[in-house]
């Protein structure tokens, strides 16, 4: 992948993450998580991922987005109200999370594998890349039970919210 | 510098040159002519004239009378441009500005999901589609879900009751068609095998049409068999097609009787333009759908691809640009053939109640799409061998 | 008192919508078709075709002034027109004929008569009241002028409109 490109979707994405956290207002957050989204997407399709770019989308900024703003949209939330820090307390957690990076880094440099650099990912020259194959290939094979695993825990979730909704209805 | 070298820029020019030609050239003339084929299609439905007299305006240069064209108001796409780029753009007090005025821009998105279908065989030895990726359909679904942001934002942006509505409608109607869309078209995928689209198309030209197995391998029981499923895939495609392109009999978010216009009351001048034209490429991409799955593509029996292969062998000796451009015109052909019966529909049936919409994608579509990947699966797996 | 609206039972057919869905569009294709064919024929293409020759006797188009068969203006200022008028679409500046004039005895001639054709409703009424039978509504109907101005006929305009009315005054008469 194009380092110009990727620094650019990767720099979007994160400025677009930290608008989420930032925007008091619920439907930019909501607005900024879809941009975010859209990046990572085009993170995918620079690594030649299309499928999992198009998922990306699909599922995320398609369905689960537009959900979150039609629940922020029907419950009219209005923009939060800017609070009152605690010094100490935001000191605190700064020092923990700065403490915590610091950690993190140093022991990533003397792991010697995370020095190395990624190898790269060549495909034999008469091969084409079809993730879509090998993807489903792997999960209706080697990953069979799962699936029905995932299958039966989100069909079982479904009933639930049907239930419960239906109880409070009475 | 090495990453700016490394950027191919041929191929990035290239892809922009065919994006430009295929949206200035084929899709936006297509687009507001399709407004004006609404005009007299469903002028003439109801007895009426419908526009047909605006001419070029040879005046303006000097010439004594306007240059009327027999047929009649071809000059119209162009009045009616002229007239929304000069009308007054009126921004009402209380919106929220930025998103008011982002949503429009937003409606324009399905122009997006025309790089993913191919429009031709090959011209001069060049594909004839933008984005050839092994997972086209998944991304025209992607560009399509991405879609109602524009609505929703409009109808929420407008701080007004009746577009709110609209988007709301828009939202829960257009997740609801999304699902029977993607799960109709699956059956398709199952038999061919590819979630490419020039690979779906090229099947098709071997093999014969989903919905017409004429030659080929289409002479086997199997795919005869298959029928079923594909017409019940067709039915249920074409319905979402409609629900999600948010035509009549599925117009819920611009309901003029019960919401004003719905998400787009008020947009005036080229802002509402740009909505108008959003709606009809979104019509645009919706039939080129339903060629590319279900009517072979760029595809006529008889006739070769561009590089003079398969058809009748007299017509093979011709030179392979003409064939190109033969196949060209075969998609748009077929793509302007499903617009008129989209026109066709709009003006014979009146619009269903929200919630009987909700129903039908609810309950039937969906269920009829799932049971229709089974059948199909059970008719692939027993005729195989 | 409630009344329910009885819900229709639906047969299978109906419920399935799709035949439904069919005979409406053979319906509306069978429009289309006949529009096709050239063999609706509802509307005139106004400018092109027009109907001038068909038009009844008893037409109001636009209120003209005429003179009579001895190039007399009938018109004696009255200005009872003026005052009918419901849209006050008339102005009349009267004048008296100075002695000596042939016409002498007859006093009142208006120095300028004007009909605003913007204003104006073509009710008739003018030529209802008018005593002298010298203001009448004709077959002139596409009245059109790109200032206001143009619009206001004056008195030569209404002359030249209006023309001449031959023969004795008719107006009451039944049998015309």
């Amino acid at each position: 992948m194009n380092p110009l490109l990727f620094g650019l979707f990767a720099f979007l994405m994160l400025a677009f993450g930290v608008s989420v956290v930032v925007n008091r207002n619920p439907v930019a957050s909501a607005l900024s998580l879809v941009v975010s989204f859209l990046c990572l997407a085009a993170l995918y399709v620079g690594l030649d991922a299309y499928l999992i770019a198009s998922v990306q989308v699909v599922v995320y900024a398609g369905a689960v987005m537009v959900l979150f703003l039609f629940i922020i949209m029907l419950l009219d939330l209005k923009a939060e109200e800017r609070r009152k820090f605690n010094k100490l307390a935001v000191g605190g957690g700064a020092l923990v999370s700065l403490a915590f990076a610091a950690q993190v880094i140093g022991v990533l440099g003397k792991f010697p594998k995370g020095n190395q650099p990624f190898p790269t990912l060549k495909l034999p020259p008469d091969e084409t890349l079809n993730d879509i194959q090998k993807v489903g290939e792997s999960m209706f094979s080697q990953h069979t039970l799962p699936l029905q695993i995932v299958g039966v825990l989100i069909l079982v979730a479904t009933i639930g919210v049907i239930v419960i909704s239906k109880r409070e209805l009475k | 510098m090495d990453f700016i070298t490394s950027i191919p820029w041929a191929l990035i020019a290239w892809s922009v040159a065919k994006a430009v030609f295929v949206i200035f050239l084929v899709v936006l003339p297509m687009v507001s002519y399709t407004v004006y084929a609404e005009r007299r299609v469903s002028a003439a439905i109801q007895d009426r004239v419908g526009p047909n007299r605006t001419g070029f305006p040879t005046t303006l240069l000097g010439f004594k009378k306007d240059m009327q064209i027999i047929l009649g108001g071809l000059g119209q796409p162009i009045a009616d441009a002229v007239k929304f780029i000069l009308k007054e753009d009126f921004t009402p007090g209380g919106v929220k500005k930025f998103y008011f005025w982002l949503a429009p821009c937003l409606a324009m998105l399905p122009l997006v999901s025309l790089a993913f279908v191919p429009f031709g065989s090959s011209l001069f030895g060049e594909k004839m589609v933008i984005a050839d990726i092994n997972v086209s359909v998944l991304g025209v679904f992607a560009v399509t879900g991405v879609g109602v942001y524009a609505i929703v934002l409009a109808g929420w942006a407008s701080n007004s009751k009746y577009p709110f509505l609209g988007g709301i409608r828009s939202t829960s109607q257009m997740i609801a068609y999304e699902l029977s869309m993607g799960m109709s078209i699956i059956p398709v995928l199952m038999a061919q095998g590819t979630m490419q689209m020039s690979h779906i198309v090229q099947n098709q030209a071997d093999n014969g049409w989903t919905l017409l197995p004429l030659w080929g391998h289409g002479l086997s029981l199997q795919s005869w068999l298959l029928l079923i499923p594909f017409g019940i895939s067709f039915i249920i495609f074409a319905i979402s097609v409609f629900a999600e392109t948010n035509r009549l009999p599925f117009d819920m978010p611009e309901s003029e009787s019960e919401l004003v216009s719905g998400y787009h009351t008020e947009y005036s001048s080229m802002k509402f333009a740009l909505f108008f034209l959003g709606e009809y490429t979104a019509m645009i991409v919706g039939s080129s759908l339903i060629v590319v799955f279900f009517l072979g593509g760029w595809h006529m029996p008889g006739i070769p691809d561009g590089d003079g292969n398969g058809g009748l062998a007299i017509l093979r000796e011709l030179p392979h640009w003409i064939l190109g451009l033969v196949n060209i015109t075969c998609f748009f052909g077929k793509v302007a053939a499903l617009l008129v019966c989209f026109i066709w529909v709009r003006w014979t049936l009146p619009r269903f109640r929200f919630d009987q919409v909700m129903k039908l994608g609810w309950l039937y579509l969906f269920e009829i799409a799932l049971a229709n990947i089974i059948l199909t699966a059970a008719i692939i797996a027993f005729t195989s061998k | 008192m409630a009344y329910v609206v009885p819900r229709p039972e639906l047969t299978l057919k109906e419920k399935a919508y799709l035949p439904s869905i069919i005979s409406g569009l053979k319906i509306t294709f069978g429009h289309f078709k006949k529009m096709l064919q050239g063999k609706t024929k509802v509307t005139m293409q106004y400018p092109e075709e027009k109907w001038d020759a068909e038009l009844p006797e008893y037409y109001r188009g636009a209120p003209t002034l005429v003179k009579d068969d001895h190039d007399r203006e009938r018109c004696v200022a009255c200005q009872l027109c003026e005052f009918i008028c419901p849209p006050r679409a008339i102005t009349i500046t009267p004048e008296e004929i100075p002695a000596g004039e042939r016409f002498e005895k007859v006093e009142k001639r208006p120095a300028e008569f004007k009909i605003d054709m913007i204003r104006c409703i073509y009710c008739g009424m003018c030529e209802e009241v008018c005593p002298e039978q010298a203001i009448y509504l004709r077959k002139d109907y596409a009245i059109t002028g790109i200032t206001r101005g143009e619009m206001v006929h004056d008195k030569k305009k209404l002359y030249e409109l209006g023309g001449v009315f031959k023969g004795l005054v008719h107006k009451w008469n039944p049998e015309k």
